[in-house]
């Protein structure tokens, strides 16, 4: 029956839509992963998952009979190399039948059994059906938000480059104008959506200039739970949800101004924020660090929670490696699209009487930072946040509004990953 | 007679001598001194301060605390005036700079300028009241000559806040609009954004202050200074005081991980152009103010008969009559008292008796 179980969670990881329940695919991929080490070391071949070493998962308990791992047993660091059986007397070798409670304990397979094959059909699924992301840029006009977005993605994919004659005229009313673009890199496609917000803070009173953008974010939202909610579900809900938003300081080198605060208060309870210092090729060394460390202050003062949320880290591999996030946000950043010549070879950047600021660089200026950031490793968990928190708080509430407090399934408490199985 | 001989040039026969006079004029402005009060209006953060002390190489603000973000999110536009005596060569220079922090600041900037115009009406309400007053010795000219307006290099031109500003202050002080942290920008950027800012000037009616044409008796590096001053504005100019090793040399400039951006240099910013334009028109700046701005001021003012509602005319003047009148029984009756107090005195010292 273990066998059963790991059938069970096989299946899951096939299919993509799961009911409407607290658990996403996601959280079952990390979960069904640590089940996979498990029996690997059991196996007697470690399998080398790069990611995911033996964590104390006590802070990852989720309810249900099937999925309630407990490993509690084992005392494991994370930056322990794959586990062996001697470290860890205390697991149980059995094979008999499951606890009245669902307590799994370990199996041993006297053979290779090829689960870990999962992750290639995972893999091999993943490619076919493509990501989706949506990210919204918010800020002043002429802060580069374009050419930023441009810069991240290496194409063209912003409002500025996709309307042809593109005339630069500040907005009566802060609009919300978004471009979607399908792109690719080794096989695997991104539809891509940046939204743009021109107007926003342009005009001589911006009171109240945040609500278009609160509004779209929460018809996102609205749009996803109307197609969740419906009888006869699409097999892939679209997914117009705002994953990310990157909202544009200006480089004062002084401190948040008012309407920043505003914005970010209202928003950090919607969405993942990331801000950022815009043109800052015009601050030195002394003046980024010091304007970066008020920032963080006001935003503490505040109660602003950005993105990546200590609240949300799941253990301690994930905080060590968001404090060191944390560390450095805002990141300063420059966006170019110009390629100049530096010591014979090409590199983007912005020439200058004075020198050429390349942007790539890490010591001119962190948009490597960010880029990796938003790409390299934590498009998928800005997703996660999404769906999981942000998404879920919007449902939660939307329900006991339309319901007038009469719960759907009974266990409608904002806990991070709540399975239903 | 002897006096005459040492005016006489004995080669021009008809020589009176009165060319000496700007020399006598020089001479005793210089022991006058010079008063010159400038305005700096911009966002928090566009360098207005360091500028400042870049341009006259002093620390106006030296106690500059900044203050914490809670404090922040209320505050109204403040006008602070800070005064230094500078001299230079036996020249005094009495310099008011006006800081008008919390500018732009506040999410809704609609009345972030009213403090501003009223502030600088106030001061020519003043010269107003000390002109029209008896005693005009020691008057104190505090009006605001020139006013340097910031635009921030983040935008693509002016933004809706700054024409409304400068359209409301254009009639009533000189206005310099000047391109901030020009570091921000390229060549090309800097071209397209001066372009931009000349363009949407010309659109909106908005009247800044223009150099004057050289005089044709003037030396040719004159008129060729005056002709790339004015081909200069905006001027996009970097403010800095901290000397930086480069190429050898000290110079004030910005060290940033990829060069050095130096102040002084005219290829890098507009810095030492703005500071001639100052320097060099300081005296039409004051003169413009004095024949220009405050006469329009003035006569509106007085038009006005100081009243702020909407009166009709002829009870305005019937007003004025009657305030008239009463300044004058006012004054008869102080020259009597005078005449009086001098006649007690009578023989005593007899030049300058401080009315």
């Amino acid at each position: 029956n273990d066998f059963y179980k790991l059938g069970v969670l096989r299946i899951n990881f096939m299919t993509r839509t799961l009911p409407a329940s607290k658990c996403s695919h996601a959280r079952m991929n990390r979960v069904g992963t640590r089940l996979l080490h498990l029996t690997g070391f059991l196996l007697g071949n470690p399998l080398d998952l790069p990611r995911y070493h033996c964590k104390p998962p006590a802070e990852h308990t989720t309810q249900g009979p099937d999925t309630q791992v407990q490993m509690a047993e084992r005392e494991a660091e994370p930056e322990q190399q794959p586990c062996s059986i001697e470290s860890h007397p205390q697991v149980h070798v059995t094979g008999g039948e499951p606890h009245p409670q669902g307590h799994i304990t370990g199996s041993e397979l006297f053979g290779y059994v090829g689960i870990e094959a999962v992750l290639d059909q995972m893999r091999r699924k993943a490619m076919k059906t493509g990501f989706e992301f949506n990210i919204m840029v918010v800020g002043q006009s002429g802060l580069g938000k374009s050419t930023l977005v441009n810069t991240l993605f290496k194409s063209k994919v912003s409002r500025k480059s996709c309307t042809p004659n593109y005339e630069e005229k500040i907005p009566k009313t802060v609009q919300l104008q978004s471009v979607s673009h399908v792109i690719e890199e080794k096989g695997v496609k991104m539809k891509l959506t940046v939204i743009d917000t021109p107007g926003f803070g342009d005009q001589i009173n911006n009171n109240n200039c945040w609500e278009p953008i609160v509004k779209y974010i929460n018809e996102q939202y609205e749009k996803y739970l109307v197609e969740e909610l419906n009888v006869s579900r699409k097999r892939r809900i679209p997914d117009t949800r705002v994953h990310c938003c990157v909202y544009f300081l200006p480089p004062t080198g002084h401190w948040l101004r008012p309407i920043d605060v505003e914005f970010m208060k209202r928003l950090g309870k919607i969405v993942s924020i990331v801000p950022v210092i815009a043109k800052a090729d015009t601050l030195t060394m002394e003046e980024r660090l010091e304007f970066k460390e008020t920032i963080r202050h006001n935003l503490q003062a505040n109660g602003i929670q950005v993105y990546p949320q200590r609240e949300y880290d799941e253990d301690a591999e994930d905080r060590i490696r968001n404090d060191k996030i944390r560390e450095n946000i805002p990141f300063a950043v420059v966006g170019t699209d110009k390629e100049h010549q530096v010591n014979g070879n090409k590199v983007l950047g912005r020439k200058t009487k004075w020198g050429i600021i390349e942007v790539e660089n890490v010591a001119h200026c962190e948009f490597a930072n960010l880029r990796d950031l938003l790409i390299r490793s934590h498009l998928q968990d800005l997703k996660d946040v999404t769906h999981d928190i942000h998404y879920e708080t919007y449902r939660v509430r939307r329900l006991n509004e339309g319901n007038g407090g009469g719960p759907v399934n009974g266990s409608l408490e904002k806990s991070d990953g709540e399975s239903q199985l | 007679m002897s006096f005459q001989g040492q005016f006489t040039n004995p080669e021009t026969p008809g020589y009176v001598g009165f060319a000496n006079l700007p020399n006598q004029v020089h001479r005793k402005s210089v022991k006058k001194g010079f008063e010159f009060t400038l305005m700096v209006v911009g966002e928090s953060g566009l360098g207005k301060s360091t500028l400042i002390n870049s341009l006259f190489l002093t620390d106006l603000y030296p106690e500059r605390i900044i203050p914490g973000a809670a404090e922040k999110i209320e505050r109204t536009v403040q006008i602070e005036a800070s005064t230094v005596e500078i001299e230079e060569r036996g020249v005094k220079l009495r310099l008011t700079v006006v800081d008008t922090p919390g500018y732009g600041d506040a999410i809704n900037s609609q009345d972030c300028f009213s403090t501003i115009i009223a502030y600088i009406d106030d001061q020519f309400e003043r010269y107003l009241h000390d002109e029209s007053g008896l005693n005009r010795r020691h008057i104190v000219d505090n009006r605001v000559h020139c006013c340097f307006y910031f635009i921030s290099p983040l935008g693509h031109g002016l933004k809706p806040l700054d024409v409304q500003f400068m359209k409301a202050i254009h009639n009533k002080v000189n206005v310099v609009p000047v391109i901030a942290k020009a570091d921000t920008l390229t060549l090309r950027e800097r071209e397209r954004l001066k372009r931009r800012i000349l363009d949407e000037i010309d659109e909106h009616g908005i009247k800044i202050y223009h150099l004057p044409d050289a005089e044709s008796d003037e030396d040719e590096d004159f008129k060729e200074q005056t002709r790339i001053l004015k081909a200069s504005i905006p001027f996009a100019v970097v403010g800095s005081n901290q000397q930086i090793e480069a190429k050898g040399k000290k110079v004030r400039g910005r060290l940033y991980p990829w060069g050095v951006v130096e102040v002084e240099n005219p290829e890098h910013n507009d810095f030492l152009k703005l500071r001639t334009m100052l320097i060099t028109h300081m005296q039409d700046l004051q003169e413009v103010t004095q024949d220009l701005h405050y006469e329009n001021f003035r006569s509106e003012r007085l038009k006005r008969g100081g009243r702020k509602g909407s009166d009709p005319e002829e009870m305005d003047k019937d007003m004025i009559l009657q305030e008239k009148e009463a300044e004058l029984r006012r004054m008869q009756e102080m020259i009597a008292k005078m005449q009086a107090q001098m006649q007690k005195q009578g023989e005593g010292d007899g030049d300058g008796q401080h009315m």
